[in-house]
């Protein structure tokens, strides 16, 4: 009876735990939202920055100055809010695709979903085709090319049988055949169209808007909730697709709604920020060493550790080589990797 | 009534037959053992017999209803699967693995029953020490035991093994044998088991249905089935079958070394 007790207070203390690392990185999210505002410029102070934060909000209760009000509400809160959002559905799409398929190097990027997206921006900044036009012209494109990517993928995994190693040998076949297509048209391009190709795919969330920003966190205000409720569905087919269906699960059908909801998700976010390839790989992980594998705790920690690293990275690019900004892509990796692989000689099981 | 029955079941993948003509069932208490050589068709049997496999013709019926008909969740409350092996890669622990046996019944959230359900499973199969530890790193016993203890916390009438022993060694086998033939006579559970040791099968099954590429080649008590007729057209092989003990058991040969008057 006494090992029963045991049992029961260490998956309990487990939980506390849970809670306890969901809370604090939420915390730490709301005081890096306060700093990643400060910094520019302006010499906004901290309090004053979340001042003006709060006047916007509550525009009778607050009052701050009009500049300060303006220099946050107009160009850094948009922004900040936006690497957010990016850092966690980025993050969150990338657990699930790790998930369903079983593959710790499932992400966006390995799944050739980015690469696509660059090959769609690519024609329409070199040949100036796509689906919609003006600002949205790259965007659009960028959008239905990984879109159009992720169909394939499970077209073609459809076509031979379901299986999830068949899902990312197609992913990264894809992967190098959009590059291949990014690389002809950047051969082809003029110089100053080389040069745009190549900064879309750095990564940057310098073109954010409140209505981007309005845009993705629709999106992840529709997905993320369902994508919550099938957390059980995610453990299960974490444990292989027979016993995900002995366990109750309809394999198929929960493999393609989830599928289709993360490529929806990175689609909608990379096609304005073009390619931040490592957050969707690495976040994943890290909170998976953190909090073990159960995807009710492990989605929303990974989208909020998604959100830290992003939003960390973004603060980095812009003040390091200030007034310059570097592009955010560039620093995640720089960021994200030495920690990444400490992490890993320190714990081995990811 | 059968709390299996199995009518006239065939399945192929594209144009390959793999299953023609399958016609058993399995009553309420009974652990019934799949036999045959590699290739012959067990496991696509137990896939049709859990749902996994839609066969091509014939039925499967489970407790009077027919599978088809069945929600997954439904089918999933009344028979449980046992993979050969499984969660060496998942980060998570034994407990929430067994906790996961718990999933037709679950929404959201789990409350106290259900953990206690699962402390009870760990209980059973003597993982009580291992309870927190990471499925990933214990042996291939101790998995197999989690394995097992996930199904039964699924509290189905049926469990479905596909060669749960291959990984283990002899005492771990019959370990887990006399488990899978304690629930059955204890609890009335209805155990299938697809196993390669013939005699591990003669021993713990109460009946075995012997495959030969995707037929039933004999269906019936070890003494009746386990003959060395059928060891010869089944397996190509020659071997001696002893009734010295309570079950037989078969030893085999190399070809011609059989001694006279053995």
């Amino acid at each position: 009876m006494e090992q029963h007790v045991i049992i029961q207070e260490g998956y309990t203390r487990l939980k506390k735990t849970r809670v306890l690392f969901i809370g604090g990185l939420l915390a730490g999210l709301v005081i890096l939202i306060g700093i990643a505002v400060t910094l520019g410029s302006a010499g906004l102070t901290v309090g004053e920055s979340y001042l003006a934060i709060l006047a916007g909000l509550f525009p009778g209760i607050f009052n701050a100055p009009d500049l300060a009000t303006t220099i946050v509400w107009d160009f850094r809160l948009h922004r900040v809010l936006f690497a957010v959002c990016a850092g966690f559905g980025l993050a969150v799409a990338g657990c699930v695709m790790q998930g369903i398929l079983r593959n710790p190097l499932a992400s966006p990027f390995t799944l050739g979903i980015a690469s696509a997206a660059a090959t769609g921006a690519s024609i329409a900044i070199v040949l100036g085709a796509g689906v919609a036009g003006g600002e949205y012209l790259v965007i659009g494109n960028a959008f239905l090319f990984s879109l159009l990517a992720a169909l394939a993928i499970y077209g073609m995994a459809r076509y031979r049988g379901i299986g999830s190693e068949t899902m990312v040998l197609a992913g990264i076949a894809l992967m190098y055949l959009f590059s291949a297509v990014t690389s002809l048209l950047q051969y082809v391009g003029s110089a100053e169209q080389l040069q745009a190709v190549v900064f879309w795919m750095f990564g940057s969330v310098d073109k954010s808007t409140w209505p981007k920003l309005g845009i993705v966190a629709l999106v992840l205000a529709c997905t993320i909730p369902y994508l919550l409720y099938r957390a059980w569905d995610l453990n299960a087919l974490a444990e292989g697709d027979e016993v995900a269906a002995s366990l109750g699960v309809p394999v198929e059908r929960s493999m393609t709604a989830l599928m289709m909801i993360a490529s929806l998700i990175t689609a909608v976010i990379i096609c304005f920020t073009g390619t931040i390839g490592f957050i969707g790989l690495v976040a994943p992980h890290i909170t998976r060493m953190a909090v073990g594998g159960d995807f009710r705790t492990l989605l929303p920690a990974s989208g909020l550790v998604g959100a830290l690293l992003l939003l960390a990275a973004d603060s980095i690019a812009r003040s390091v080589l200030a007034p310059q900004v570097l592009p955010v892509g560039i620093v995640t990796a720089f960021l994200g990797v030495p920690f990444f692989i400490y992490l890993f000689m320190h714990r081995r099981n990811v | 009534m059968a709390l299996i029955s199995v009518n006239d079941l065939s399945f192929a993948y594209r144009d390959r037959e793999v299953l023609s003509g399958i016609t058993f069932s399995v009553d309420a208490g009974e652990v019934l053992g799949l036999v045959g050589p590699n290739g012959c068709g067990k496991t696509t049997l137990i896939r049709c017999v859990d749902g996994m496999l839609s066969p091509n013709g014939g039925k499967v019926m489970l407790d009077g209803r027919e599978l088809r008909s069945m929600h997954r969740r439904e089918v999933a409350r009344a028979m449980a699967y046992v993979p050969q092996s499984a969660g060496n890669r998942t980060a998570a622990t034994v407990f929430e693995t067994v906790l996961m046996g718990r999933r037709p019944y679950l929404n959201w959230t789990v409350n106290r029953t259900d953990e206690e359900k699962v402390v009870a499973a760990l209980d059973l199969l003597d993982l009580g020490d291992l309870a927190l530890r990471k499925v990933a790193e214990l042996s291939g016993g101790e998995r197999q035991r989690v394995m097992i203890a996930r199904a039964l916390v699924q509290e189905t009438g049926a469990i479905l093994l596909d060669e749960p022993t291959s990984n283990l060694d002899v005492c771990h086998q019959m370990g887990v044998m006399e488990i899978l033939r304690g629930l059955a006579e204890e609890k009335g559970l209805v155990v299938v088991i697809a196993l390669h040791d013939l005699n591990l099968a003669a021993t713990y099954c109460h009946r075995l249905l012997v495959m030969k590429t995707g037929s039933i080649y004999g269906y019936g008590t070890p003494d009746e089935v386990l003959t060395e007729e059928m060891l010869r057209s089944v397996y190509g092989i020659e071997a001696v079958v002893k009734r010295d003990l309570s079950a037989p058991y078969m030893v085999p040969v190399r070809p011609g070394s059989l001694r006279e008057g053995v």
